[in-house]
């Protein structure tokens, strides 16, 4: 594929999650079930692609789609979803769908309610990227630890309680800043997922997905410091991007070239953090941004200042335990202070939540032979977690 | 929609029907399901007597009936009340005002009814 052929298909792929995300929503909003929208939609495509090539595009291609979807909702016998051999003409024609025919952005809606607190919390990160994004259960499984057959079902278990216990779509005022709170945790879910996988064209329109989102939740909700915390902490972490991989090969953040971080982007990340800032309500995003900044002060200073970073993720850790913070921690902290501190603070981690996390065995590896201790099989465990051949061929370099 | 609020007490708050403060304890209830009467949401319901109830079940060909659920030092349904509000967030709201969903008091359970679908919902 040459590289514009590829460009145009990244674009297709962009066009048609954003159609799908934004046709489910409407659909969802008339019919209250968002399984049966799922599968309405999938027989309005399909007619799409048997109808469109012999009577020509509608006029308003999503009124139509909302139209034939919305009677298929109605229609008591459901059908298949489409083969897959249909998606590539699928893509096409929702790009030229979402060029024509911009309507109001619902999906706001649809994730704030899939925020609701009678949902389980575990449950709505996963939920908002299957069903406004499209991402499938496989990749969304492992980001969050679970076993995609266990997610799988509380997902189809949440959607029929959003259908039959009545939770509104329209979220009052009161409860609008923890339902935002989840919002950006989902958003975050999002990009953490696309960037575990390995390089794709799909990977990256999530990444900016996610990217555009946070803006857009941070343009909407312009009193919540954190949506300007997790823009800034998205926008840092792609900065480096150029930077990540040379010649194919993973680099590690405190072996990257900075020259390589994207201007840019770094520019957006520090304006938004000193947006946050203003605000002066410290949260867990503006934090993790803070992090990403003394990372990138490296450009001006040539020296990481670890301390500085250990000192933030404790912090961190105090206002929300989570493993992957609590393990970037230990980094932290095995930097500034020496391979026994991080391995100690490791220690701290209980085993099940370690389990299936694979940063937690890369880094115990790398912290056992970095103080000469014989190694576990942490390394191995590491290696057979990674997806990312690039990063599996650097973790068995270091071996 | 119409949801089942289920009123579960402890044995100290259930000990509070019969107890000194009997009048805040009823009082309470009577100012709480009043409230739900006046606003139209209540279709009625009933208070339970504590520790009475009996579980009827089958076992192959045998019937069997027992005493319970155990409720020592536990939950236990003291009440449930029908209401008909627009979504679960109403719901919730009346779920939360009821006495014994204060701290330490019990908790409530809320129920949405199976209803029948209707085409255009």
């Amino acid at each position: 594929m040459t590289p514009s052929a590829a460009d145009a298909r990244a674009a297709a792929e962009t066009a048609a999650r954003d159609a799908y995300g934004r046709l489910l929503a409407r659909l969802v909003r008339r019919t209250r079930d968002i399984a049966a929208a799922e599968d309405a939609l999938s027989d309005a495509f399909a007619k799409a692609l048997a109808v469109w090539p012999e009577t020509g595009v509608p006029a308003a291609p999503e009124a139509w789609l909302t139209t034939v979807a919305t009677n298929a909702a109605r229609d008591a016998a459901r059908r298949r979803a489409t083969g897959d051999g249909a998606i590539p003409t699928l893509q096409l024609l929702a790009e030229e769908i979402s060029a024509r025919d911009p309507v109001a952005d619902e999906r706001l809606t649809l994730i704030l309610a899939a925020s609701h607190p009678a949902i389980a919390t575990a449950v709505h990160a996963p939920l908002i990227l299957q069903v406004v994004f499209g991402v499938p259960v496989h990749e969304i499984a492992p980001a969050f630890l679970m076993a995609p057959s266990a997610l799988g079902q509380r997902l189809v278990r949440a959607k029929a309680k959003i259908k039959n216990a009545g939770i509104r779509l329209d979220v009052g005022a009161h409860e609008r800043p923890a339902r935002l709170a989840r919002a950006l945790d989902a958003v975050y879910a999002l990009y953490t997922v696309a960037r575990a996988a390995p390089p794709s064209a799909t990977a990256e329109a999530r990444a900016g997905d996610a990217l555009t989102l946070a803006l857009l939740i941070a343009d909407l909700a312009r009193d919540e410091p954190e949506a300007f915390g997790l823009v800034s902490l998205i926008a840092f972490s792609e900065s480096r991007r150029p930077a990540a991989r040379v010649d194919g090969a993973y680099v590690p953040l405190s072996k990257q070239d900075c020259a390589l971080w994207d201007a840019r982007l770094l520019a957006l990340a520090e304006g938004q953090l000193a947006r946050a800032a203003r605000h002066r309500v410290a949260g867990p995003y503006q934090l993790e941004a803070a992090i990403q900044s003394v990372h990138c002060n490296r450009r001006r200073t040539g020296a990481t200042e670890w301390a500085v970073i250990a000192t933030l993720y404790d912090a961190r850790v105090a206002m929300a335990p989570s493993v992957g913070a609590e393990v970037a921690r230990a980094v932290a902290h095995a930097e500034a202070f020496g391979p026994a501190q991080g391995l100690a603070l490791l220690a701290e981690i209980s085993g099940e939540k370690a389990e299936r996390y694979q940063p937690y065995w890369a880094v115990r590896a790398h912290l056992e032979a970095a103080s000469g201790q014989e190694s576990s099989q942490a390394a191995d465990r590491a290696i057979e977690m990674t997806g990312d051949e690039a990063v599996r061929s650097h973790l068995k370099a270091q071996r | 929609m119409q949801y089942a609020l289920l009123y579960f007490e402890t044995p100290t708050e259930y000990a509070r029907r019969t107890g000194p403060d009997q009048d805040a304890y009823w009082g309470a209830w009577t100012t709480y399901m009043g409230m739900m009467h006046e606003k139209g949401v209540s279709q009625g319901g009933q208070a339970l007597h504590p520790g009475q109830s009996t579980v009827v079940r089958s076992a192959g060909a045998d019937r069997i009936i027992e005493d319970g659920p155990f409720a020592e030092a536990r939950e236990e349904l003291g009440g449930f009340v029908i209401v008909d509000v627009p979504d679960l967030d109403a719901a919730l709201t009346y779920a939360q005002a009821a006495p014994c969903a204060a701290p330490g008091a019990g908790h409530v359970e809320v129920h949405p009814v199976l209803q029948m679908q209707t085409e255009d919902a």
